[in-house]
């Protein structure tokens, strides 16, 4: 187990990257903690499975160096990494049983028999699979062979760390909660390091310590969960963590007020800010009123159990509103008021502090 | 939901039961009819029973070309599916030098029959052909027109140039469906080549390698031309494997009773070992499922 370490790191699918757009990773340095249980999220394409392939080094990196510990293992074999890996789509040896799957990797480095033995019953009960391991892994479900796959995962004990590429696709709902609880548990028993790529933002946040959001090839923030609600860095982190995202809303802003289209909101510091301006803020933190704040005209409201999910407009930009449980709906709220303290203001996309 | 009985729908049937029953079954009952007469000619036929069948079981010129056939049949698989699937393992992913190998491995599948015939039979030529001048010059011993085992090694050299292709081609088309997750699985695992080979890639090539021996068994058990072109048979009767025996009998020796009888005969063998076969591995299959 060691700690992993990006240290300048970018890859180009292309042999002659000219700009920066051809980069699938654009340069970045990075710290994973040893043991820590990381999710790494972000929508497709963004550079999550690129990123997991060169830690496991299945890809070479067109720049920088990857560090386990204080070894430098950039150009070192996957076999020399000692990592494990889940892939999206189960992956499982057809011809072999679900006890000889789950032993595959430790035979293949030539462990005690006794100690395999042990190894696999444990992984197996883990699993759920223990009445069915003399089958033949071929006529399983999709779910049943995904988890031998995180079975022959976990296998292992003294691998470096975990790297799970968006594991649970294709596991029913009701089975997902229970393996990633699983999951969870195991590296509270073990503590492996895991790094977890998903795209539900769901996942990422019940399984993971810190989350890693990427977008289009660069981690835009590192956070526990709490951190990427309240004080997302980038716009593209309050769009995607939520549901529905952060309202962003064009502004100028001049010291403590904001001026949008449709009035003025007050900033709860003093910003200096230049180029693409924006504020944010959650639907959780909008209310409606009867004359305080911007006018709204409301579109629709969705009722999503809980609560109630107003669409509404200001001044031709989309705002949504959580109403909260039992409050009312009337034709008389025309306006809403934003809290102050929740607002976040983004220069060029990233987030920056204010002058109290 | 409620299905409407019609038999009337039957009748569309009929348009294939045409069809077959003019390609297939009459032409084949001509034979049949052969197989149980006899006749000296003028369409008198004389009720032969079983006769012909009894002399075909019992001819030991039968036996004899129905052992070299088999033979020659376990020869060629035995060469050309581990032969073709090691092609195929070797063969570029992708790019430029896949397609080019794709279009080298099959040319030879595109010539015609007697024309390989023909090219083996100058190539392999002592005093004028590449292979047999070679071989001369280098002191060894060589000529398929009078020497059996040198006959037999030409025809199955000839055989293997000309299929191992088709192996080829049908095993490269299993390897490039294995998704890439496997192969990237398997290095996590820290698995040897041989495990990837025989865990990965052989299961997933079964399915066409199964077609792959069925088709070559059936075609190798069926050969006539390029061994007729190359050796008619000889020299003696050493490579007279059962067409060309059957043909020698038929138009050589217009013996029609005998030669329906063993038609039947031998369409009969290809059909049962090809049953048997495609029985045997599916039910291997199905086994893997439990």
């Amino acid at each position: 187990m060691a700690q992993i370490t990006l240290s300048n790191l970018a890859h180009s699918y292309l042999a002659q990257p000219k700009s920066d757009a051809d980069y699938a990773l654009k340069a970045m340095d990075h710290v994973w903690e040893d043991g820590g249980a990381y999710a790494l999220l972000g929508s497709s394409g963004c550079g999550k499975t690129t990123l997991l392939n060169i830690i496991s080094g299945l890809l070479r990196p067109s720049q920088g160096r990857v560090l386990f510990g204080d070894r430098d293992v950039t150009e070192a074999p996957t076999a020399a990494r000692n990592i494990a890996q889940v892939f999206q789509f189960p992956v499982v040896y057809d011809t072999m049983t679900v006890r000889q799957n789950l032993a595959f990797p430790l035979r293949n480095r030539g462990m005690d028999p006794g100690y395999i033995a042990g190894r696999v019953n444990h992984i197996a009960a883990m699993i759920g699979m223990e009445e069915r391991l003399d089958r033949k892994a071929k006529g399983l479900t999709a779910d049943a062979k995904q988890k031998i796959s995180l079975g022959r995962g976990m296998v292992r004990e003294d691998v470096n760390a975990i790297l799970f590429d968006e594991p649970l696709t294709v596991i029913d709902p009701h089975m997902k909660w229970e393996l990633r609880t699983q999951l969870k548990s195991l590296h509270r028993e073990f503590g492996h390091t895991m790094i977890y790529v998903t795209h539900d933002q769901t996942e990422a946040l019940t399984f993971a310590d810190k989350v890693v959001v990427m977008y289009d090839g660069r981690v835009v923030q590192m956070g526990t969960p709490e951190e990427l609600f309240e004080r997302p860095a980038h716009t593209f982190v309050g769009y995607f963590i939520g549901s529905p995202g952060m309202n962003l809303l064009s502004a100028e802003v001049n010291g403590a007020q904001a001026r949008v289209l449709g009035g003025t909101v007050d900033l709860p510091a003093s910003y200096k800010a230049s180029g693409k301006v924006q504020i944010g803020i959650r639907p959780e933190h909008v209310q409606l009123t009867a004359g305080d704040g911007l006018p709204v005209k409301i579109n629709r409201v969705e009722d999503i159990g809980r609560h109630r999910l107003v669409r509404a407009e200001t001044a031709g930009q989309s705002l949504n509103i959580v109403l909260p449980e039992g409050a009312s709906l009337g034709p008389d709220l025309t306006h809403a008021r934003f809290t102050p303290e929740k607002i976040s203001v983004y220069a060029d996309d990233w987030r920056i502090e204010g002058v109290r | 939901m409620e299905k409407t009985v019609n038999n009337k729908a039957w009748f569309l049937v009929l348009p294939v039961l045409v069809i077959v029953a003019f390609s297939a079954v009459i032409p084949l009952m001509t034979v049949v009819n052969y197989a149980f007469n006899d006749t000296f000619g003028n369409n008198q036929f004389f009720w032969a029973g079983f006769e012909w069948f009894e002399d075909t079981v019992t001819s030991s010129r039968m036996h004899d070309a129905l052992g070299r056939q088999i033979l020659f049949s376990g020869i060629i698989l035995a060469i050309e599916v581990p032969l073709g699937i090691f092609i195929a393992l070797n063969m570029p992913k992708k790019g430029f030098w896949a397609s080019f190998c794709l279009v080298l491995m099959a040319l030879p599948l595109l010539i015609p029959f007697n024309v390989v015939g023909t090219i083996w039979q100058i190539f392999g030529r002592v005093d004028i052909g590449l292979l047999g001048r070679t071989l001369a010059s280098l002191g060894i011993d060589y000529n398929y027109t009078n020497d059996w085992l040198d006959a037999w090694i030409t025809i199955v050299v000839m055989d293997v140039w000309h299929w191992t292709s088709l192996v080829a081609l049908l095993a490269y088309a299993g390897l490039q469906s294995i998704p890439q997750a496997y192969y990237q699985a398997a290095k996590i695992d820290q698995a040897s080549r041989w495990a990837i080979f025989r865990y990965i890639e052989l299961p997933k090539m079964q399915g066409v390698l199964l077609i792959a021996v069925l088709l070559r068994f059936m075609d190798s058990f069926m050969i006539y031309t390029e061994p007729f072109v190359l050796t008619g048979g000889g020299p003696g009767n050493s490579t007279t494997f059962l067409s060309i025996d059957l043909v020698k009998m038929a138009v050589g020796q217009f013996d029609l009773g005998p030669a329906a009888a063993f038609s039947l005969m031998y369409f009969l063998v290809i059909l049962l070992v090809s049953w048997v076969f495609y029985t045997v591995m599916t039910n291997m299959d199905r086994e893997n499922m439990q």
